[in-house]
């Protein structure tokens, strides 16, 4: 695969500002000013970087309640997702939404979600649209561990193998479905491997690796585009925080696990690799990650500064007519 | 017999047209029109491509459409209601039929927690053109697993419009609405009133969501009722016009949005109310009008108000015990006549 400095730094770029983001939300939760929950993605920043760089704007996402990382890569811009936050109105959803509930049609942003499983079924729905309409677009559909032994994806897997639509469906496996280990209640632990039931492609990819994630997702996009249908992909990784703020991950997690896997920290990892292999120089990453510091502190001023909706606007837009 | 018949029929018009055809096929002429002046419409569901679907609710439509527009689905509720969220959220405007209404219940959280939310949620940025086909009731002891009424449930729900049209005339004119309302809409027809016969214009027309009908003008007692009990509404009450008893039938057309004008207009009249529905009486379609008239109309009240509803069992097959638990004719002109005790 040719990596050019300008793939490997947009790559970089895109790691730094959801890592950044995700500290500055956990900080901004601990201080007790954040309502609701947050679903932290640190540790996982190489599936939502790699895969929507393979993206086009108009391509479809949907994400799960662990989605900031697919929200900030598919182009919200980081001040309207921490107002979204915040529930204020200068979040994307006007503070309606939050955290798992955030939209943003103009990027193809079909939403994170407070149930996993519907985001499946409704990226292959996107898929069949843009099929229709011969638009070329694709849809994504991230999903945990968790989700792959419900039934909306052995539903979606098929429709969307039947009708060959172009969905892909990324699974981004980090071992636990909230506190139950994925082993403990999967009898076939390789969720690539169930692609073979639905006679579509099944990849495995290491979730920490972000330019094999970017080469194998371009893959598949291509195929998508090309009317070859729907592919499967499982990334291993791992979250470093618990399953939401205010679980420590500790109580059925050891502390040597978390430990292993913070070693294959896919930021760093990236960088490291650059350096080593001469794609850019320590100068590069220092700049964003200045650029991206400053990004992130201006998203959390803006959002602690953006006022709670009116309550006479709490009955608009239950309806369209 | 004749005569009660007649009138019965006369009930049921609503225009002057001369034109007739039948309920199933009011709903092929919808879809049909709509299809061709929308491009952006699709139809999925089981058997609904070649084969015409099961009770031929789309009879010639693949001979026009063809494979792309009419989308023979696996028995899969949850994804076919899930595709057509998906493709709704990206511009296509889906219809999804799910046959049978007891089996949206597969399909519930996606039509309750996602379709029915994502206006709202997103601030407007989003908009759910799906409309969800299916249908309800008893008909030739269906059973415990093909007869159910639980339109209510969806009526509970704020952001989901439900149509349940009693006529071949609403089910066309309600059917176009709700393809061309931006909001998820249920249309839920009734099996047992796809081969009745009504008025059936051929010129383009709409019903409005929210408009009920008084399908009987009356005096005494206002009763309302639902989709296939709005025949026996006004078989009953040609029954009580011979006692004296003159009733006001209304059928409200759609239950989410309801027209409370009428009703409460209509109760102000008769001060009576009794309310006919095929679905049980607990937290049901008759317990919200209910609470409405006395919430908003208690003054106007001369008697309490009767609900008359599927007793609370499931639905038994043999027909002498189904034949009991279903609102009858008898049970209805009983319980109408009721209101005027006391």
């Amino acid at each position: 695969m040719n990596v050019s400095k300008e793939l490997v730094l947009s790559l970089y770029r895109a790691m730094a500002e959801i890592r950044e983001f995700e500290l500055k939300a956990r900080e901004i939760f601990r201080s007790g000013r954040m309502p609701g929950f947050i679903h932290l993605y640190v540790g996982e920043e190489a599936i939502a970087a790699g895969v929507i760089a393979c993206l086009q704007k108009e391509d479809y996402v949907t994400s799960s309640h662990r989605g900031h990382g697919h929200a900030l890569a598919k182009g919200i811009p980081a001040r309207e997702v921490m107002a979204e936050l915040m529930g204020a109105v200068g979040g994307c959803c006007g503070g309606r939404g939050g955290s798992m509930h955030l939209y943003e049609p103009a990027v193809g942003f079909l939403g994170t979600n407070g149930v996993v499983p519907p985001g499946i079924p409704i990226a292959a729905g996107a898929a069949l649209s843009a099929k229709l309409r011969k638009t070329g677009q694709v849809a994504v559909s991230f999903f945990g561990d968790g989700a792959v032994n419900n039934g909306a994806f052995h539903e979606a897997l098929n429709m969307a193998a039947v009708w060959e639509l172009p969905v892909i469906f990324v699974c981004e496996n980090n071992l636990y479905a909230t506190e139950t280990p994925f082993k403990a209640a999967t009898k076939n632990t390789s969720v690539a491997s169930r692609a073979a039931a639905y006679q579509m492609p099944g990849i495995e990819v290491d979730g920490n690796d972000v330019l094999a994630i970017y080469e194998k997702t371009g893959q598949a996009v291509q195929r998508a585009r090309r009317g070859e249908g729907p592919t499967l992909m499982e990334c291993l990784t791992y979250r470093w925080f618990g399953h939401h703020e205010g679980d420590p991950g500790t109580s059925y997690r050891s502390r040597e696990e978390v430990e292993m896997w913070k070693q294959r920290d896919p930021v760093r990892r990236l960088r490291e690799q650059a350096l080593a292999s001469g794609w850019a120089e320590p100068g590069d990453f220092e700049r964003i990650d200045e650029e991206v510091r400053s990004l992130i502190e201006d998203a959390a001023q803006f959002a602690l500064a953006s006022p709670q909706p009116k309550a006479a606007t709490a009955l608009d837009q239950v309806f369209c007519d | 017999m004749a005569k009660t018949q007649s009138s019965v029929r006369q009930g049921l018009d609503e225009t002057s047209s001369e034109r007739v055809g039948t309920y199933v096929e009011a709903g092929i002429e919808a879809i049909r029109d709509e299809m061709r002046r929308d491009p952006d419409i699709f139809y999925m569901g089981q058997g609904i491509g070649p084969r015409g679907g099961n009770f031929a609710q789309t009879r010639g439509l693949w001979n026009e459409f063809g494979d792309e527009r009419l989308r023979d689905t696996p028995i899969a509720e949850l994804a076919q209601v899930g595709l057509g969220i998906g493709a709704a959220l990206a511009g296509s405007r889906p219809i999804v039929d799910i046959v049978f209404f007891d089996f949206i219940l597969e399909a519930s959280a996606l039509l309750i927690q996602q379709a029915s939310t994502i206006h709202y949620i997103s601030n407007g940025k989003f908009r759910v053109p799906l409309v969800i086909r299916a249908a309800m009731g008893g008909v030739r002891n269906t059973g415990p697993h093909h007869s159910h009424t639980f339109y209510s449930f969806f009526m509970h729900i704020p952001g989901l419009r439900v149509a349940v049209p009693a006529t071949p005339h609403d089910v066309k004119g309600l059917l176009k609405t709700a393809l061309r309302s931006d909001d998820p809409a249920l249309f839920i027809e009734h099996k047992a009133l796809y081969n009745a016969k009504g008025p059936l214009p051929a010129q383009e027309y709409t019903v409005p969501f929210g408009q009920a009908a008084i399908r009987r003008p009356g005096k005494d007692v206002t009763l309302i009722a639902v989709s296939l009990m709005v025949s026996k509404a006004l078989e009953a009450a040609e029954i009580l016009e011979r006692e004296g008893i003159s009733v006001e039938v209304i059928d409200p057309r759609t239950v989410a949005p309801l027209d409370k004008e009428t009703i409460l207009q209509s109760v102000s009249k008769t001060g009576r109310l009794a309310i006919l529905d095929e679905a049980y009486a607990a937290c049901g379609f008759s317990a919200e009008v209910a609470a409405l008239v006395s919430e908003e109309a208690l003054d106007e009240l001369d008697a309490p108000i009767r609900r008359i509803c599927a007793l609370p069992a499931p639905h038994a097959f043999s027909p002498s015990l189904n034949d009991y638990l279903i609102p009858s004719v008898d049970r209805v002109v009983r319980e109408v006549r009721s209101t005027l005790r006391g």
